[in-house]
């Protein structure tokens, strides 16, 4: 019984989690590799061509499973976030800090495409409606979490400053998801609805899933690699990181 | 599929630079981030492995 208690919580330590992330890692590179491939394939031979928009909605491809991610990697950051303040856990910190980077570019790709999407579409780059505005928000959000930590020199205070930052902006997540039915905004509706049957083709939502897949798993991966490179410069003075490099 | 030549393909019913554009940027981004992180994490283990030759070098001079 004891051993089964200590076993599990074995992997929320940084020395035990370094290696465990090292093992895990081809996988989701390999899966993200695959799952990439194959939505791109979806997505440009697949899917027709849309009725309205032309060959333009290619866009969706990246721009929904990008802002998705933006969004999910920011609930992932301030869980972590909040679990390492409430926990005092260390790791939980460095995951933190591991997953804001990808969210924040997460959110620029969403942004980034969504004006190209725009400008052929709606004839602007820009506007200031809620979806936008909110999904900007949520960059410097990310931006906010990564500079406030970084211009703190003590990590476990940079780690608490940070953290209450993240939980603060969750507020934010729910606006931009909402945003297109509390608001009239130029944005259109959610592409993907649970209560009813999508109003797209079935071979582009697919695209879009494994698209979605595929980003989820990049995140996954690069997420992996950053918690280490984190893990051994913050534990750089501990006997287990010196042994570790040969 | 709806593409007849390699040329359409590319041209994308004329929205190639909205298309490609995203596209392009994105696998760029990610394709960036993943080589800076290989760097950061090369640099961690270079310094780890300096700091442990000169502790060495410390303990056992020649």
């Amino acid at each position: 019984m004891q051993n089964k208690i200590i076993h599990w919580f074995k992997y929320g330590s940084p020395q035990s989690f370094y290696p465990l992330a090292g093992k895990m890692l081809p996988w989701f590179v390999v899966l993200a590799v695959a799952f990439g491939l194959a939505g791109l394939w979806l997505g440009f031979f697949v899917a027709p061509t849309d009725a309205v928009q032309g060959e333009g909605y290619r866009i969706i491809f990246i721009h929904v499973p990008a802002s998705w991610m933006s969004m999910f990697l920011y609930l992932i950051m301030a869980f972590w976030a909040g679990l390492g303040l409430a926990l005092n856990t260390r790791l939980s910190s460095m995951m933190a800090s591991a997953v804001a980077p990808t969210g924040a570019l997460m959110a620029f790709i969403s942004l980034w495409t969504g004006a190209l999407w725009g400008k052929p579409m709606w004839g602007t780059w820009w506007v200031w409606d809620a979806r936008l505005t909110s999904e900007l928000i949520l960059l410097f959000l990310y931006l906010g979490f990564m500079a406030l930590q970084a211009a703190i020199d003590e990590p476990r205070r940079a780690d608490k400053a940070g953290a209450i930052l993240a939980l603060v902006g969750v507020v934010n997540v729910p606006i931009i998801y909402f945003s297109v039915k509390w608001w009239n905004t130029l944005h259109q509706g959610a592409s993907v609805s649970m209560s009813k049957s999508p109003s797209m083709a079935v071979t582009m939502l697919w695209g879009m899933l494994v698209m979605a897949l595929c980003f989820w798993m990049y995140s996954i991966a690069v997420a992996l690699v950053r918690v280490r490179a984190i893990i051994l410069e913050r534990e750089r003075t501990t006997e287990w990181v010196k042994h570790a490099v040969e | 599929m709806q593409w007849n030549s390699v040329g359409e393909f590319f041209a994308m019913g004329g929205y190639a630079l909205y298309v490609w554009g995203s596209f392009g940027v994105t696998a760029l981004a990610l394709a960036i981030e993943p080589f800076l992180l290989r760097k950061r994490q090369n640099d961690v283990l270079d310094s780890l492995r300096r700091e442990r030759s000169a502790d060495e070098r410390q303990r056992n001079p020649s």
